[in-house]
């Protein structure tokens, strides 16, 4: 596992906030930090991706185990 | 990059519909779109200081999942309503669903700004200090403003 530069714990959370404190935990972060988050929401895989696309963050890592998704995202730039 | 821009209109003053304008506005908010609501009629509500009074109810709603199946006029007896909203706050809750406070104030922070209509203000005699700091009035003419230059345009 890689270490980041700030984790977020967003689980039990429901959309939109596991996206709404992502969004918050980055504006912590500078250009090229990275920020790892947990989430159980089913949901958050595409809207992680969606996210990253739309943002232009990029979707780093993005994992799934025992009902818990794990994303990496390096800030932009 | 030019900013993508979300107009939304938000008419219902109901607790489950106050949900998808403020879902949806402070995701976009998130992906850097500017975004603007124009509250009108009921949706006048969802701006009120507190919105502890917002209802949810079966009636008119046959869409709505029951716990149990129940004939249309026992759910119109009076608590019925009360306890609904009850049961779909508590339901929310367990689900960590927001609070419709905690998406509006997110909303807020996020500069989603929030137009107020004034002529459903005139029309039900709404009192300004009923409103939450922040929010604008206006007219038809003000929303189409932004509206007009918008990439997404919603009714709710």
């Amino acid at each position: 596992m890689t270490t980041c530069d700030k984790e977020l714990d967003a689980r039990g959370l429901n959309c939109p906030l596991p996206i709404l404190r992502t969004k918050k935990a980055l504006n912590d972060l500078t250009g090229g930090q990275t920020l790892r988050v947990v989430a159980t929401d089913p949901g958050a895989i595409k809207d992680f991706q969606a996210f990253a696309k739309q943002t232009g963050n990029e979707l780093v890592e993005s994992g799934e185990a025992n009902g818990e998704f794990t994303f990496v995202l390096r800030k932009k730039a | 990059m030019t900013t993508k821009k979300l107009a939304i209109i938000a008419t219902k003053g109901t607790l489950d519909w106050g949900y998808p304008p403020f879902i949806l506005a402070s995701t976009a908010a998130a992906l850097g779109y500017e975004v603007q609501i124009f509250f009108t009629f009921y949706g006048l509500q969802l701006l009120r200081k507190s919105l502890d009074h917002l209802k949810v109810t079966s009636l008119g709603n046959p869409g709505m999942p029951m716990p149990m199946p129940m004939p249309v006029l026992l759910q119109a007896l009076p608590g019925m309503q009360s306890m609904m909203t009850v049961m779909m706050k508590q339901k929310m809750k367990s689900k960590g669903v927001a609070s419709l406070e905690d998406l509006r104030n997110l909303c807020a922070e996020a500069d989603v700004k929030m137009i107020g209509c004034q002529m459903t203000v005139d029309l039900f005699g709404f009192n300004p200090s009923d409103f939450i700091p922040g929010i604008e009035m206006g007219g038809a003419a003000t929303f189409f403003e932004f509206a007009g230059e918008s990439d997404i345009c919603l009714f709710m």
